[in-house]
């Protein structure tokens, strides 16, 4: 008996936990699937899920695809080379590095975004620099090279991180192994550093990517509104269409763009952790 | 014998220093081809980093490195003919067996059949046959380091660095193990350098002991010549067990240890000098109270498998280290003596050495 009230007892102290998830994430999900599976009257439909292949949305999506793939790719350049140079690097530089890189966390997220606007206006501090200089103003805001450099500013730590945290939990007695078997540099980072280092760019990836992916506030901010994302056109019908319906018809579109993304790189992640040969 | 041998590998003047702490002070070594040699001395003393320099992970700030006569101070690792068994294996976590094995091969550019042979050849010569698909998760730590060792040696090196890589093993295994080495040693015909803390491994399998201590070479020599007639307080102190006691030489053949006389083999230390004088526990003989130079009464008792362990006090009120086969109460009253060619003789350090000593460091 006594044991039983224990269990019972145990298992309570869970239930902040299922209230959080049941007021955080089931009854949201629930709510976006009721309003994106039904038309204004309530009535049962697949049209706001069809909706995805309108041509402005279907231009929309591949765009925000096109420009979370690029920042992704130029955010794992930036990290990689980094993170193999933290993980080298003496113990108090390397926190002063890793510090310099996560300093612009602390500031707010729209602030950021808000100061590269400054930055890349037409007038902006940029252009005003490369005319002093006597060189030709350039067009960088309002074009979608401006957002994905807001996307690589805004998440290049969650690519570093994890990628720097599986590379400085390598052996340095495994690297110098390589070395000492005949591997020049190329040899131990293709084939030492990266195939161990998989879930941590894996992890990186997908935290660039689906961010990135949904993203809104960097598109309409560097975008100037004239570049639809996906996620600015989600976000447009919830605000000034007021089409709850359509809104989340497609956020559910997005979702399984999101979870099949998150799969695949799961697997990854996973093989990593065992031998992956 | 040493002069038939070919020179392969000669340090030169090395010096090393990690921030302020120098590890190597102008150290000398000449490594002979076909030599098991070994490395001996407390943690901090610089074997390591010696391994190290040979290796080609660090490079000295002072001296050179001579590989078969040519100078490869500036040769990185993977550039060295020679190849290292770390402390910790340091196999690839993320290849099987075979992978592992081949790594040195594949990089090379040798061709599959042959790789393929070279680790059938190599996982025979570590007894671990069949193994060439395991994950190295699934192997035990003995059977990790056979499998670095192979790795190691498919690539025909001249040289193998071994970096203590028995110290992670229980001591059963170890001692297996030492055997094992010994005999891969033999059949390969190559030069082993190897660095250990333990000193029964050290006298087990080399050639060669070189005992270290803050980065000096204290005495270099067989396992025998180091055991029996250690340099200096240090290595007679680091190798085994001994009695180490303030003595006068009176003369040559002649020591008095807390006003006993004994005769000694030692000559040439001058006349009544302070010495330090070393006796092994094993060759004190114990006997009945009367019978030998030294009177003392038994302290303590602990018998250690073979032999029997005591501490005796002496009517100086020196303790005695003593180990025999005889057992004796405590409290039982004893006499000890020793026969002329156990007493070891070594020089005190002068004031004028240790103050060389302080400069240096």
């Amino acid at each position: 008996m006594r044991r039983y009230w224990k269990l019972i007892y145990k298992k309570s102290l869970a239930s902040p936990f299922i209230v959080w998830i049941i007021a955080g994430t089931i009854i949201p999900i629930l709510s976006i699937a009721y309003y994106g599976l039904t038309d204004r009257n309530g009535a049962f439909t697949f049209e706001n899920i069809y909706a995805i292949f309108d041509k402005m949305h279907l231009q929309a999506l591949w765009l925000s695809i096109v420009l979370a793939f690029i920042s992704t790719v130029i955010c794992f350049l930036i990290s990689y080379p980094l993170a193999l140079m933290l993980r080298s690097s003496k113990l108090g530089k390397k926190g002063l590095m890793l510090f310099i890189f996560i300093l612009p966390m602390w500031m707010n997220f729209l602030l950021r975004t808000m100061a590269w606007q400054v930055l890349l206006e037409k007038n902006g501090v940029i252009n005003s620099i490369l005319s002093t200089i006597g060189l030709p103003p350039q067009e960088i805001i309002n074009t979608p090279a401006a957002i994905v450099l807001g996307m690589v500013y805004d998440f290049l730590p969650f690519m570093i991180l994890p990628i720097y945290n599986v590379l400085s939990k390598i052996d340095g007695q495994i690297i110098e192994a390589a070395y000492d078997l005949g591997a020049n540099f190329k040899d131990v980072l293709l084939k030492v550093y990266l195939p161990l280092s998989i879930p941590g760019i894996a992890s990186g990836i997908t935290m660039v990517f689906v961010p990135s992916l949904t993203t809104f506030v960097i598109s309409n901010i560097l975008g100037g509104g004239k570049i639809y994302l996906i996620g600015n056109i989600i976000e447009q019908e919830f605000t000034v269409s007021s089409n709850w319906n359509l809104g989340a018809g497609l956020s559910l579109v997005m979702m399984v763009f999101i979870l099949i993304s998150m799969v695949f790189m799961e697997k990854f992640d996973k093989t990593g952790e065992d031998s992956f040969i | 014998m040493e002069g038939k041998l070919k020179e392969l590998i000669k340090l030169e003047n090395i010096t090393k220093s990690f921030d302020d702490t120098i590890v190597l002070d102008d150290l000398n070594l000449i490594v002979h081809e076909n030599e098991f040699i070994t490395l001996l001395g407390p943690s901090g003393c610089g074997k390591t980093t010696i391994l190290r320099i040979i290796g080609g992970f660090e490079s000295p700030d002072m001296g050179r490195v001579y590989f078969e006569g040519k100078d490869v101070t500036e040769l990185s690792a993977n550039k060295r003919n020679l190849n290292t068994v770390f402390q910790k294996y340091a196999l690839f976590p993320h290849m099987n067996v075979r992978e592992n094995i081949a790594f040195g091969l594949r990089i090379a550019g040798k061709s599959e059949k042959y790789i393929e042979d070279k680790i059938k050849y190599a996982l025979k010569l570590v007894n671990l046959s069949g193994y060439e698909k395991r994950n190295i998760d699934k192997l035990s730590g003995g059977q990790q380091q056979r499998i670095a060792m192979a790795r190691a040696i498919v690539n025909e090196p001249k040289v193998l660095l071994l970096d203590e890589p028995l110290g992670a093993l229980d001591l059963k295994l170890r001692q297996e193990m030492q055997y094992e080495l010994i005999r891969l040693k033999k059949e390969l015909g190559i030069t082993f350098i190897y660095v250990t803390h333990d000193q029964e491994e050290a006298l087990t399998m080399s050639d060669k002991v070189i005992v270290m201590n803050d980065g000096y070479i204290q005495q270099m020599g067989t396992p025998e010549i180091i055991y029996n007639e250690p340099e200096n307080a240090f290595v007679a102190d680091f190798i085994g067990d001994s009695n180490i006691i303030d003595g006068i030489m009176i003369k040559d053949r002649l020591v008095v240890i807390n006003g006993i006389e004994f005769p000694c083999v030692d000559e040439g230390f001058g006349n009544n000098k302070k010495v330090d004088v070393v006796i092994r526990p094993e060759d004190l003989l114990i006997g009945k109270s009367g019978e030998g130079k030294i009177e003392g009464l038994v302290l303590s008792r602990v018998f250690i498998g073979v032999h029997y362990e005591m501490v005796v006090e002496d009517t100086a009120g020196y303790q005695w280290l003593v180990q025999c086969y005889e057992k004796h109460d405590i409290n039982e009253k004893v006499s000890l003596d020793v026969i002329p060619k156990n007493i070891q003789i070594m020089n005190k350090p002068t004031s004028a050495d240790e103050e060389v000593l302080e400069i240096d460091i």
